[in-house]
This record gives C-alpha cells, sequence and structure tokens, in this order.
C-alpha cells in the first residue's frame, strides 16, 4: 500500500461514538466501539448491527457492451441477469486466481453496479478500464466503467429491514441478493456478509448522516466494528479476499465453483478460462475447509496444518473465536484428499499441536430471506 | 505489606514476601478487548525479565504477557480456564496471571509505581 492512509467520510461520527480505529486495507478503520466485539457481534446475530463499510468500492458499469465487458471480466453470464438480480462472481487473472470478490446486479439494460473490495479497488478499476474501449488502454466494448464516490452503509441482522423500515425506507419486497436504486445516486441491496439478512446501501454522504442518524435513535441498531464483521464472516463460512481467497488461488480450490455456472465453466470466454478448465481437468491439489479447533484455543492465520505423523498438509487461512458458535472457528487449504477427513488434523500454535477438525461450513446456520 | 509496582508493557505485580502476583492493567485489557483464551505458564517454570510468560487471545488477536522480572512460576491462575473474560472484568484483581517467586528483587526498582504508570498512559 502506497500514500496516506485514507479516511471515512463518517470518520468523525465513529469518532463521537468512541470507535477504536485500526488499518486496512489502507484505511482507517473502526476496529470496535465501546460494546466490544462479542456484544457487537452478537448484537448482529440478535437484532442488528450497523456497519460502515465505504472503504468498499461500487463500480457502475453501463453502455451496449456492459454486458459483454462483464462476461469477459467475470467467469458469469452477466446475460441472465435479471434487473435488480445480483450475482457472487470474481475477476480472474490469467490463472485463474482470483483479483478480487465481487458482487454484481443488474440495474437496467445496459447498466450494471459492481461491488468490490477495499484493498483491490486499484486492480479492479485497472482490471474493468482495461476493456473498457473508451479508456485510455482502448479496450474492445463499447461500455463505461464509473468508479463511484458513496457512502457505503450495511445494516445486518434479523430486525435490520425492521429498523430501516422505522426509519422511513420499506425492503418488503426485495429478496436476498437483488439490489435497486431507491432513490437518486442511491443504490440498496438485500445483502452482505455477516451470513444474517441485511442491506448494503450506497448514498451521498449527506443523505448517509440522516440515514444514520434516524437508524440510531432505534435502541435495535448499534454501530459494529470491522473486527466482529470479521468473526461474523468467519462463522458464515465467507471467504475474506487476500487471506482465504487471493490471486494465488483459484475457484475450484476455494470451494467457490457454485457461483461460475456450468455452462460457462464449459465455454465462457472469461479471463482465466482456459487456466480454470485445466485445474478442474485435473482436480485442485488442495481444497478450503471450515477448521474447528478442539479445546478452547484460538488458532489463527498462518499456522501450519499436520497430519498425524508429523507430515505438513495445509494452512489456515483465517481463524479466530466464534461468539456465537461459542468455540474457536476457522478456515484454510488441505490436499484435496484430506478435504473429507473424519480424523483430526494438528495445527501449530506456537510450537504445539493442537487437534483440529475438518468441520462442514458454516458454522453458523445462514438466515437469509430468499422468498 | 503488599507492594504494587507497573510496567510501560502494562501490567501490574504485587509483591509480597519475595513472591509477584502478575497481571495486565485495565488499561492493557481495554485495549485487547473481550478475551477468549489464556494460555497460562507452567508451574516451576524459570523466566528472565522479557521472557513471554503468558498468551492472551482475544476475539481478533494473540498478544503476549512478559515477565517483567526474573523468577519462577509458582501459580496460574487456572480459574481463566473456564473464565477468561475475568481478565476483562476484574483485572486488577481476580484476573490475576501468574504468580513467581521473584530471582532478583532489586529488579523492582526499574519498575514504575502507580502515579509514574498514570503519567505513562497519558
Amino acid at each position: 500500500m502506497t500514500g496516506d492512509i485514507k479516511h471515512l467520510p463518517l470518520e468523525d461520527l465513529h469518532v463521537a461514538a468512541g470507535a477504536r480505529f485500526g488499518a486496512f486495507a489502507g484505511w482507517s478503520m473502526p476496529l470496535t466501539y465501546p460494546a466490544g466485539v462479542m456484544k457487537e457481534h452478537l448484537q448482529t446475530r440478535e437484532h442488528a448491527g450497523l456497519f460502515d463499510i465505504s472503504h468498499m468500492k461500487l463500480f457502475e458499469i453501463s453502455g451496449p457492451g456492459a454486458e459483454a465487458l462483464l462476461n469477459r471480466a467475470c467467469p458469469f453470464d452477466a446475460g441472465a441477469l435479471e434487473i435488480s438480480q445480483s450475482k457472487y462472481t470474481f475477476f480472474l487473472n490469467e490463472a485463474a486466481g482470483i483479483i478480487d470478490d465481487l458482487i454484481v446486479t443488474r440495474l437496467g439494460q445496459q447498466r450494471f453496479m459492481v461491488v468490490a473490495n477495499a484493498g483491490n479497488a486499484e486492480a479492479d478499476d485497472k482490471h474493468l478500464r482495461a476493456l473498457a474501449l473508451d479508456s485510455e488502454t482502448k479496450g474492445v466494448f463499447d461500455a463505461k466503467v464509473d468508479a463511484l464516490d458513496r457512502v457505503f452503509l450495511a445494516i445486518q441482522g434479523p430486525e435490520a429491514w425492521a429498523a430501516l423500515s422505522r426509519a422511513g425506507i420499506e425492503t418488503g419486497s426485495l429478496l436476498f441478493m437483488h439490489g435497486f436504486e431507491p432513490r437518486e445516486n442511491w443504490f440498496m441491496s438485500r445483502s452482505g456478509y455477516t451470513g444474517e439478512d441485511g442491506f448494503e446501501i450506497g448514498l451521498p454522504e449527506a443523505d448517509a448522516r440522516n440515514l444514520v442518524a434516524r437508524l440510531l435513535e432505534d435502541e435495535r441498531v448499534m454501530w459494529v466494528g470491522l473486527a466482529a464483521r470479521d468473526s461474523l464472516r468467519l462463522e458464515a463460512g465467507l471467504c475474506l479476499h487476500g487471506l482465504d481467497i487471493t490471486p494465488e488461488i483459484d475457484p475450484a480450490s476455494a470451494g467457490l465453483m457454485w457461483a461460475i455456472p456450468k455452462e460457462v465453466r464449459a465455454s465462457g470466454t472469461f479471463i482465466g478460462a482456459d487456466a480454470l478448465r485445466a485445474i478442474l481437468e485435473r482436480g485442485p491439489a488442495q481444497k478450503r475447509v471450515g477448521l474447528k479447533p478442539q479445546g478452547r484455543q484460538p488458532v489463527r492465520a498462518g499456522a501450519s496444518l499436520f497430519n498425524a505423523v508429523g507430515k505438513p498438509v495445509g494452512h489456515v487461512t483465517s481463524g479466530g473465536f466464534g461468539p456465537s458458535a461459542g468455540f474457536p472457528v476457522a478456515m484454510g487449504y488441505v490436499e484435496t484428499p484430506l478435504a473429507s477427513s473424519t480424523s483430526p488434523l494438528f495445527a501449530d500454535v506456537r510450537g504445539t499441536k493442537i487437534p483440529i477438525d475438518i468441520n462442514p461450513l458454516p458454522f453458523t446456520p445462514h438466515r437469509y430471506r430468499k422468498g | 505489606m503488599a507492594k504494587t509496582y507497573f510496567t510501560e508493557d502494562h501490567e501490574w505485580l504485587r509483591v509480597e514476601g519475595g513472591v509477584a502476583t502478575v497481571g495486565i492493567t485495565d488499561y492493557a485489557q481495554e485495549q485487547l478487548g473481550d478475551l477468549v483464551f489464556v494460555e497460562l505458564p507452567e508451574l516451576g517454570k524459570k523466566l528472565a525479565k522479557g521472557d513471554t510468560a503468558v498468551v492472551v487471545e482475544s476475539v481478533k488477536a494473540a498478544s503476549d504477557v512478559y515477565a517483567p522480572v526474573d523468577g519462577e512460576i509458582t501459580e496460574a491462575n487456572t480459574s481463566l480456564s473456564s473464565d477468561p473474560s475475568l481478565v476483562n472484568s476484574a483485572a486488577t484483581s481476580d484476573g490475576w496471571l501468574w504468580k513467581m517467586k521473584l530471582a532478583d528483587e532489586s529488579q523492582l526498582e526499574g519498575l514504575l509505581d502507580e502515579a509514574a504508570y498514570k503519567a505513562h498512559i497519558g
């Protein structure tokens, strides 16, 4: 990361709320508020948590070639998306490594919204603009790429819809993985990264300040920081780009092939298609799995995994404590034959070998509103 | 009469009869956030000043707690095995971490008193 650290447009509100800040993906982000990561996590599972995720980037892709551009940029079928429908997909490099994971929503016949990760915003921008005709690189697709300047809020949890309703925003007919533009320069989707029902709203700063004020009047809603966002997504078995998925990891190894339709796998012309087909042909050497340490001690990212005779067989990519699960939770990669192992592996934690079981993901069931 | 000392690494020591009870300060537990696991030391382990004595783990991260002076572990607070959150709720009382027999009491002279520690954390 080069240059100065970036600050959230609503930083003053987080300071006033007593947030503790830390650096993440080049941004100064609220990690926790005075309630603490445990309470913030549980509040989100039981009521509603409000997250400032303005570090994430919204791109609008528009024009007659928008659909074709996305079909080249992502291993999915943009043409199959109905208006307001969202899909989880990726940008892949030529080796089928994951540059970023993202959500694409069709806004209109020739308009799409792409929500991408903070740390990869520059790489994503480059990836998209390389394909667009009007850009300096003179790509081939007749489409325009606009990086939007928005505050981006997530409100997550079983009472998120009710809190939004009380704040004057009706969400009634919107189903999970759908999004639309409720007002000028707003984008709202029923989505999130906690495993709970919830919404993500991109909007201008002045509107965001009004909405935050109204939401926080509701006792069901509290600010939730990045620390709880991480424990929530880990319990939900969701990948964090930079840890669980990286440009060195392909969707087959990551167990994310569900996001790539069969016909796209077979005949799609997305970047990385040939490499991905070759990987599928021979089968990935390693697979992402959920990991549950036996006992209470958390096993964290970077820990090596061994089999019973001490042979290295993988590593942990995310790990911590699951406040709702009530035990330590982790994810990582193991040699493919071990991905369905029922006997424990061993994680090295500061020289001690901790028994750790392969565990199905998610650790806490998803509670999305699918219809 | 027990005397309490502090370190710049946010530990406290209560010394009585050549044995120090050691814990982290309220300021430190606040910085760490909710603790979920404490890796306790083995009894009889000899530590030099600056060695890692205990690892405290929050939801998010693991942090080392160092031996503030030379000595030998005589007791670990085993109630933290079932309830690590005692360190959050009672950092300077029930949330103590370990007891150690001091090897060299003159090392205490280099530590902070309460007023100096308060000035240190501002």
